[in-house]
């Protein structure tokens, strides 16, 4: 059951994450051909979007029964949006207009990751912060496992609609590329940008449409993680390499991709870092004497879990470097 | 009043222009046909009129109306059409959705023009579903012509429609657009099996070195004993 709790809930809160993030950057990488570094940092302002709002209900003593920080989640979501596409108009835009190179935008991005990070530390310093210094309790559920002998099956509310969140959304993403007119010109224009401009396909607002997914699915992403653990200023700055390699992994451009390969780098971390021995102990009776099961048989010690992830990153890019679902090699 | 008209146009990629005041003019019944050698500038003519590079002198007209140097989003609203050469599907999307992307600039409902489309090319609408990157080159083509097909274009433009194909799909491309033709569109098209293309043409035109050198109809063209010594082979 330990394995349960330590792998199949972590990974999966885990996957999450990363998927949601990763369908970002390689939407982005899939219309305006870049890597958007900023990423990790929109997904911070979004988290900070998102707190800002609960506490003014925590103000008022106002509780819901789920937590604060996903009521608010679809406000957060739209003003992430809309900085998403300021940052757009004022940073890349002007550069898209001279032609600039993609190595050159993502430079820009780079910068674009500095402000962010100077805006929010200006305005919250380096401290952390949680949703849940506020008075609302973070539900644990258990479930009472001894009838098999084991211990319970934990896993916080948060993460349960944390998962749920992500579906939904994921849900609706797939009925929107595939069903509407405006997501079907989106694959179009990332499958062949000159073919979607000559076919009369308005590109200015697909880029628009790209940034208010990307922003908004970066806050959501953002948002989950400062529930499961703490919000700080640089929260997500250090999972945009996982993040990355989610979306190269799953084949940069391709939506479907980015969801597969977050969640198979958040299994791979959480099984990584997990502690085999938790499993092996309970059959010592039955293993011969000369086996000495040590305290700790994990892969990789938990500081460096994100090596798991450039270990697939580099594997995928040595044996199918277009990714699992054939993205863009370039 | 010709539906299109290229009126002395130079244009160019930024450095030496490479078209240096072509004349293109064609009638909304008309098929016209550029031929000429490598280099000529045929291809370029059509990109020019599709606002896929820069005019710098000259103008294009359509139906009368400037266009000059309008970009696709705002001409295919207006009728005008165009099939590139290479690259000219959406590989890994559907057939139909390739069609439907065709349509994106139209508000109404187009179901109409989709099932016109497939009573032509009855082969799209079997393999529908399947992604147009899977199809060989002659259905592909289908595909890029049925795409161009579904705003409901005055002016279809195509940039070497036999380009690759074997000559059974080069025959049935060329029977489908005049097909087209007959149903009230407009076609010019840059063509490397001129004498073939030319047969069909009411309106020929010969560039080389980015000027027209002849100019006539298709059958003018085919029996004037310079053009077919220069430019058809002997």
């Amino acid at each position: 059951m330990f394995f349960i709790n330590k792998v199949v809930i972590a990974g999966t809160v885990l996957g999450s994450i990363y998927a949601l993030g990763a369908i970002g950057v390689t939407l982005i990488f899939g219309i305006l051909r870049f890597a958007h570094f900023a990423h990790g940092d929109m997904m911070t302002m979004g988290a900070f979007f998102a707190f800002l709002l609960s506490l003014v209900f925590y103000h008022y003593g106002i509780y819901f029964p789920i937590s604060a920080g996903f009521v608010v989640l679809p406000v957060a979501m739209a003003i992430t949006a809309a900085v998403a596409l300021g940052i757009d108009k004022a940073v890349y835009a002007p550069l898209r207009r001279r032609g600039a190179r993609p190595v050159t935008l993502l430079i820009a991005s780079i910068g674009a990751t500095l402000m962010i990070q100077g805006l929010v530390r200006l305005f919250f310093g380096t401290g952390t912060y949680s949703f849940f210094d506020y008075g609302e309790p973070k539900t644990i559920f258990r479930f009472d496992m001894s009838w098999a002998g084991a211990r319970p099956i934990t896993f916080t509310e948060p993460q349960l609609i944390m998962v749920i969140v992500t579906a939904l959304l994921i849900m609706i993403l797939n009925y929107f590329l595939t069903g509407t007119r405006l997501g079907k010109a989106m694959r179009a224009m990332s499958d062949n940008p000159d073919l979607a401009q000559v076919s009369g396909i308005n590109t200015q607002l697909v880029v628009r449409v790209t940034w208010i997914i990307a922003g908004a699915l970066a806050c959501a992403a953002g948002t989950m993680l400062s529930l499961d653990v703490s919000l700080k200023p640089d929260l997500a700055f250090n999972i945009v390499l996982p993040i990355f390699a989610a979306a190269i992994v799953g084949g940069l451009g391709q939506a479907y991709g980015a969801i597969a390969g977050g969640f198979l780098l958040g299994f791979a971390e959480t099984l990584g870092v997990f502690n085999w021995s938790t499993i092996l102990r309970p059959m010592s009776g039955a293993l011969p004497s000369w086996i000495v099961i040590p305290p700790d048989l994990s892969l990789v010690p938990t500081e460096y879990k994100l090596t798991v992830s450039f270990v697939i990153l580099v594997a995928t890019l040595l044996w199918r470097p277009t990714g699992i679902f054939r993205g863009a090699s370039t | 009043m010709p539906l299109i008209e290229v009126r002395n146009v130079v244009a160019g990629y930024g450095g030496a222009p490479i078209l240096n005041g072509v004349d293109v003019a064609i009638e909304a019944s008309d098929i016209g046909v550029i031929v000429g050698p490598n280099g000529a500038g045929k291809s370029t003519t059509l990109k020019a009129i599709f606002g896929l590079l820069r005019v710098t002198s000259g103008q294009v007209l359509f139906e009368g109306e400037e266009i000059t140097n309008s970009l696709p989003d705002r001409l295919v609203p207006r009728g005008l059409s165009f099939v590139p050469q290479e690259k000219n599907v959406f590989t890994s999307m559907s057939v139909e959705e390739n069609l439907e992307m065709g349509a994106f600039v139209r508000r109404d409902d187009f179901s109409g023009t989709l099932e016109e489309v497939y009573a032509m090319f009855p082969v799209l609408k079997e393999k529908r579903r399947q992604p147009a990157g899977e199809l060989s080159g002659g259905q592909r083509q289908m595909v890029a012509m049925g795409r161009a097909l579904m705003s409901k274009p005055r002016l279809l433009m195509l940039d070497e429609p036999s380009a690759g194909l074997s000559p059974r799909y080069v025959l049935e491309i060329f029977e489908h657009i005049v097909a087209v033709n007959k149903a009230g569109v407009a076609i010019l098209m840059v063509e490397q099996n001129a004498r073939q293309a030319l047969a069909f043409a009411s309106r020929g035109f010969v560039l080389a070195q980015g000027q027209n050198r002849f100019t006539g109809t298709g059958a003018e063209l085919i029996a004037d004993p310079e053009v077919a010594k220069s430019f058809l082979g002997g």
